[in-house]
Order: C-alpha cells, then structure tokens, then sequence
C-alpha cells in the first residue's frame, strides 16, 4: 500500500536514520512510501510550552499538509499523539472548528501501530544480535497506548535478546522544556533512568521517541555507560548485515 | 510571623532581559540566534526580594534544586512515596470494576460543579433546619476570622483535627496569634484535650446538599473525638466539595479509601447532620470556604480540577513529586503539593506571579497522575492550558521575553519548508563546529543547562529529507 511518511522535525535535523530505516523496512515490506515535501513541524512543542496560537498556525499547516494523503506513518510516538489527541484542544482553544475537523479527518499511525493494526505482521524479517532493552516513552504508552506492540515486534527479530527493564513506565524526565526549565530534577530522573538501563546489562536500549533517547542516551554517553540508543524503527530495519 | 494569604506573597514580577542587539530572526532562524536569545535567561538562584523588601518565595526550580540538596530527605521522600505507590497499586488493582468507578466519580463530581451554587444553598437550608448554622467565607482570612470568633464565644480553647483546608487557611497559626489555645485532636492524648476543649474543629470531605451532612473519612478517629465531646462544633470545608445526595456518596467512599490511603475502606467514616438533642454538640457550626474556588470555576477548562476529592494519589505516582516533596509547590507550607497543587493553585490564585506561574511547568506531562486520578482529572491537559495562560499574560509586555522571541522565530521558520531546510543545515554546520567526537559537552546559556549533565549528539552532516531526495531519483532511475 501507499504510505505517506512523517518525520518529525527534530528526527528530520538530528536523528535522519530514523526516518531512512522507515522507509526501507516498510520499502522491503513492499509498501510504497512517500514524503510530502512541504510537512515540518507539527507543533507539539509550541503547544506543550504554552504558545498555543503559534501551535494552532503549525497544526492548520500539518492538516493542510496531510490533507488526503491517506495512510500516514510516523516513527514519533508523541507527534502521532500531538496530531491525534492534542489537535482536538489546540482546535478547540484557538475555537477552530475547521481545524478540529481536518484533523479528525487525518489517518495518522504510530510505526509499531501500523505494522501491528493494520498490515498485521510482528516479524518483519529483522535480524539484530544484540541484547536490547525497550523503554515505554510516556507518550506511547499512555497517550497512544501503543501497549506490547513494540515488544511483540521486538520478539520476532533474529538474534535480539529482550531484556526487561526495571521501572520502564517512569518517565525519564525529558518533558521537552522541562529539561531546560527544571533542569535538576529533570537530572535526577534521568539518573535513575540511567543506573536501571545499566542494570540491565543491555547494549541497546530502544523507544518510539527520539527526544527521550537523546536525553537518555545524552546521560549515558556522558557517563560513557557503554550502552547506545536506537530508535524502534531502525533496529526493525536491521537485516543484521550492518549490524 | 507567617505570611497571610494573598497580599503578604511580596513576588517580584518576572523581569525579562533586555533585549538583545542584532538578534535579528528574520532571516531564517538559526541555532546562533536561538543561544543568543536564551543566553542572558538564566536565573539566579539567590534569594531575590520584593520591591518593599520582603523575600520573594523561591520559583518551583530554585525550591524543587534545594529539596534536591538533601539527600537524606530525598532517601525518606522516595521511600515514603514507593510505599504509597504499591499500596495504591494493590488498592486500585483489585475491584474488577474500577474503571467504572472512575468514571461514575467524575460524572458525579462534574454533575455536582455544573449546579453547585444551587447544591450550596440547599446544603445551607438542610443544615439550617436541622439546627445548624452556614457560615461563608470568600477567603482564608473570613475562614479564620469566623472560626476565631466562634472559638472566643466557647471560652479560648479549641481542639483541632487537622486537615487539608484547616491547614490552606492557616487556621491552628491564626488563631493562637489571637491568644486562643489550640489543641492537636489527634492522638492517644487527642481525647483528653478534645474533653477539656468546648470548641471543636475539623474539616469535611463531602458535603450533602439534600440532607445536610457532612462526611469525613480519617484514619485515626480525631474528628470523631471532635463530633461527640465538645459543646460546639465547628466544621471547615471547601465549598467544592458539595454533592447533590446521599446516593452520590456510594461512588465517593469507595474511590475515596483506595486512592487516599491504599485502604479497601477508611478506619473511620464519619457522618453527622446539624444538631441531635442530647446528643454530641449543642452548637454546630459549618464553614463554606471558597478562596479561589469561584476563579477555578470561572475558568471553563480549568473548572475540571474542582473534581478533586483531595486523595493525594497523583503525588503518589509523580516522578517529580517523588524527587522534591511537598515544599517547592508552595514553600509556604498551606496549598496543594504534587500534580494537583501545580494547577490548582495558579487556577485559584492567577498566573501573575513568578511562582504561580512557574508551577504549570513543573511537570514532564508524563500523565502518570491522570492514570490514577479517581475522578479522571486530565491533569496534563491543565497544565497545557495553564501554560498557554502564563504565555498569553506576557505576550503584552512592551519587551517580549526571550523565550516568546525564541518560539516565535521558531515557529515562523517552521512556516515553510525550505526556510526549515536552509535553518536546520546553518544550525547543524554550527553544531558539528562545537562538537568533539561526535558530541557536544557544553553549550552556552539556558541551553547549557542541558549540557550540565547530559551530552548532545552532534547532528548530522546530512538531514533526512535532503537524504529522501537522493533516495527518490535514485528510485526514479532504476523505476
């Protein structure tokens, strides 16, 4: 089928391989992908920050964007969230009926949503020897409540070793401004984010939002913890080849 | 002395920095333009003082850094938390049907807030006939002032069982500034003191508005003490926590212990309704406190946090609270702490202030707290609109603040695709100048408060929808 990718903005500028391992796995599934030029922003963090006006400027451009694309994919568990809970508010608040409109009528999936709901498939002929832990970012599991997706997903890929990872479900104290706003207690959080994914022993620790991985990965890589961060995606993306 | 409410909070106005010469955005917003706008931002974290002298209380930030200062108190918080979390996890886990439970709670609530002028007056009229007495206090000063004057008729000496709205109104402090003996109910020794005290006090949890009564659910019998011994009673409760009738309360009890203690049921429940002859007091008296209350309700989004039944779950579950405790939501020690502190108490007080509008900020929006709210508050989604709130009263300053120019400029790049593109390759050549072994360890101004702790992956040298065209005519050519 035809699948018009999102990238998030901040995965288009600083994380591209996020975006290029959606496009072949999906391209290997044999779906066809397609990349709307004009998308850029969605506007989650304008919104998240206070600055709804601008967030509800962004959020009428991504609807017009996407508008009839069909299908969308995005590796972004909180901008799949942002577009498909948060643009109701944003419409609302800005009193944009036209807007909460367009967006309900957005079909927009989170990747492990689309593999799992709708192509039906948790082995996507991955291979990746390594042991992996998965860190259930908040706005996976509770805004989309993506569920056991990602490690039914994670199962089927040869060679990867699952390992459980103590406290998943707390936060990992990224929260977008909260890591500039209230940066100490954002540090405490990660901190203990950190001594629980060492614990693991694992080399790899996955998610669906790239922003938490840079916050985590950014304090492990400061502590030269030895274990690396990966997006979801790009670890189903692996044919084992590369890695 | 301790502050009195409102007019004593000396909070400086958040001065924003000047501004910035030739920090021009309109020329495609760069990661150059963004560090030198946010790089006078940081604040101190001396103690600041008001324009009449008086010490400003600390922003959520400053007061959460100093709880975060004191490991051994940290140790005790987190432990004192976790035990809370799995009690309130066994508690919640265990009815088939607590989903349902939560929503039936947040119907009932909301069902109570949409008439609640009229659920009051009828509340006032049932404990008038039963042969009580309604008093109404705007704020915490008319609170303390009518229990003051009640505790002066009985004699200088009351007994207290404390609770949440004794303690917002600053009660026990006030009324020994005002010579009156104010003895603690609870306790084995509770007992005596209640005996020897005329007067009474205690809070409510729920109000019944058909019937009169008052409901309060405690663990160690201090208000029962309180409803028996004494010649006068004398009952603070916040005006929102008023419900239609007695049938409403089925729901209530049994959200209320789970989500409050971790208890399948409350150790005391009690229920009382105006004046019984010959038995218990002779006088009571009930307190309808609004202070703030009729704000939140004036707000047609925020009115949702009057939900509230006080259980304190959502603290039990927050990762922040977890780490700095109570004090940093108010280092004055009376409002709300935790999740619900940090929207109700900018709702009922406004967001003018530095420190009320800091706490809309001082969550992750993890949305542990709506998961467990027993009545469904989208607390997350208060904080948004709270912060859209704080955003909208600064955006009339002659002076826009850093962070407004820095969104704005953002937002204004992100219009347009290519003015995206041209953005993000300037920023990212800048980045990898900074960057050492494919990191970066230290970045200049409020963004350095990243680096503090945390490295920053050096971007890419090629972003991805410049890799999507490649890949595109590369498909076009073998297609």
């Amino acid at each position: 089928m035809r699948v018009a990718l999102f990238v998030a903005c901040v995965d288009d500028a600083m994380f591209p391989g996020t975006g290029r391992a959606v496009t072949s796995l999906l391209e290997r599934l044999g779906h066809e992908v397609v990349f709307p030029a004009g998308q850029t922003c969605c506007g989650q963090l304008h919104w998240t920050t206070g600055y709804r006006r601008e967030a509800a400027g962004l959020a009428r451009r991504f609807t017009g964007v996407f508008a009839g694309a069909g299908t969308v994919v995005t590796p972004s568990a909180s901008c799949a969230a942002a577009v498909r809970s948060s643009y109701r508010s944003m419409a609302r608040a800005a009193r944009d009926p036209e807007l909460e409109r367009d967006a309900a009528g957005l079909e927009v999936y989170e990747l492990t949503e689309f593999l799992v709901d709708v192509l039906g498939v948790t082995d996507v002929g991955a291979a990746f020897p390594h042991r992996v832990a998965y860190q259930p970012t908040c706005h996976a599991s509770r805004a989309l409540g993506v569920g056991d997706r990602p490690t039914r997903l994670l199962r089927a890929v040869k060679g990867l070793e699952l390992v459980e990872l103590p406290a998943a479900g707390e936060c990992c104290g990224f929260g977008g401004a909260f890591a500039v706003k209230n940066a100490d207690v954002s540090v405490a959080m990660v901190a203990d984010k950190v001594r629980h994914v060492r614990d693991t022993g694992a080399d790899v620790l996955c998610a669906l939002d790239n922003a938490c991985l840079a916050h985590i990965g950014g304090a492990l890589s400061r502590l030269r913890a030895g274990v690396r961060v990966a997006h979801l995606a790009e670890i189903l993306a692996s044919t084992g080849e590369d890695a | 002395m301790s502050l009195r409410e409102g007019e004593g909070e000396a909070e400086a106005p958040d001065h924003p920095a000047p501004p910035e010469r030739g920090s021009d955005v309109s020329g495609g917003f760069g990661l150059g333009t963004l560090l030198r706008l946010v790089g006078g931002q940081q604040g101190s974290t001396a103690r600041r003082r008001g324009q009449d002298g008086k010490p400003v209380l600390p922003r959520f930030a400053e007061a959460a850094r100093e709880a975060l200062a004191d490991a051994g108190a940290r140790h005790d918080l987190a432990e004192s938390v976790g035990t809370a979390r799995d009690r309130l996890a066994a508690a919640t886990g265990e009815p088939s049907d607590w989903e349902e439970l939560r929503t039936a709670g947040a119907a009932i609530r909301d069902r109570a807030l949409l008439d609640l002028g009229t659920h009051l007056e009828a509340f006032e009229r049932a404990v008038t006939d039963a042969g009580g007495t309604v008093h109404w206090a705007r704020n915490a000063s008319a609170a303390r002032r009518i229990v003051a004057s009640l505790a002066e008729d009985g004699g200088g000496e009351v007994a207290v069982a404390d609770g949440p709205v004794l303690r917002e109104v600053r009660l026990a402090g006030a009324l020994a500034e005002r010579g009156i003996t104010v003895r603690d109910a609870a306790g084995p020794e509770g007992r005596d003191r209640v005996r020897a005290a005329r007067v009474a006090v205690t809070g409510a949890d729920f109000l019944v508005a058909d019937s009169g009564t008052v409901v309060l659910l405690e663990a160690d019998g201090a208000a029962r003490a309180c409803l028996t011994l004494p010649e006068t009673l004398v009952c603070v409760a916040g005006m929102d926590r008023a419900v239609p009738s007695w049938a409403d309360m089925e729901v209530l009890l049994q959200l209320l212990p789970r989500t409050a203690g971790g208890d399948r049921l409350s150790p005391q429940v009690s229920a009382w309704t105006g004046v019984v002859p010959g038995d218990g007091p002779s006088e009571v008296h009930v307190v309808l406190v609004d202070n703030g209350r009729t704000r939140i309700l004036g707000d047609e989004v925020g009115r949702e946090a009057l939900r509230c039944i006080g259980c304190g779950a959502c603290s039990a579950v927050c990762p922040v609270y977890e780490r700095v405790g109570d004090r940093p939501y108010d280092p004055g020690g009376t409002g709300p702490s935790g999740p619900i502190g940090a929207v109700w108490t900018p709702l009922a007080r406004g967001v003018d202030r530095a420190r009320t509008a800091s706490l809309p900020f001082a969550s992750t929006l993890c949305g542990a707290c709506a998961e467990v709210c027993p009545v469904k508050i989208d607390i997350p989604g208060l904080l948004v609109h709270l912060r859209g709130e704080v955003v909208d009263a600064r955006r009339n300053r002659s002076v826009p603040t850093p962070e407004l120019a820095v969104m704005r400029g953002l937002a204004w790049t992100m219009a347009d695709a290519r003015r995206f593109e041209a953005a993000v390759g300037r920023g990212s050549r800048w980045a990898r100048l900074v960057a050492r072994g494919g990191r970066i360890r230290r970045l200049p101004g409020l963004l350095g408060r990243w680096t503090e702790a945390r490295d920053l992956a050096a971007p890419p040298a090629e972003s991805f929808r410049s890799w999507w065209r490649r890949h595109e005519a590369a498909r076009r050519r073998k297609g």
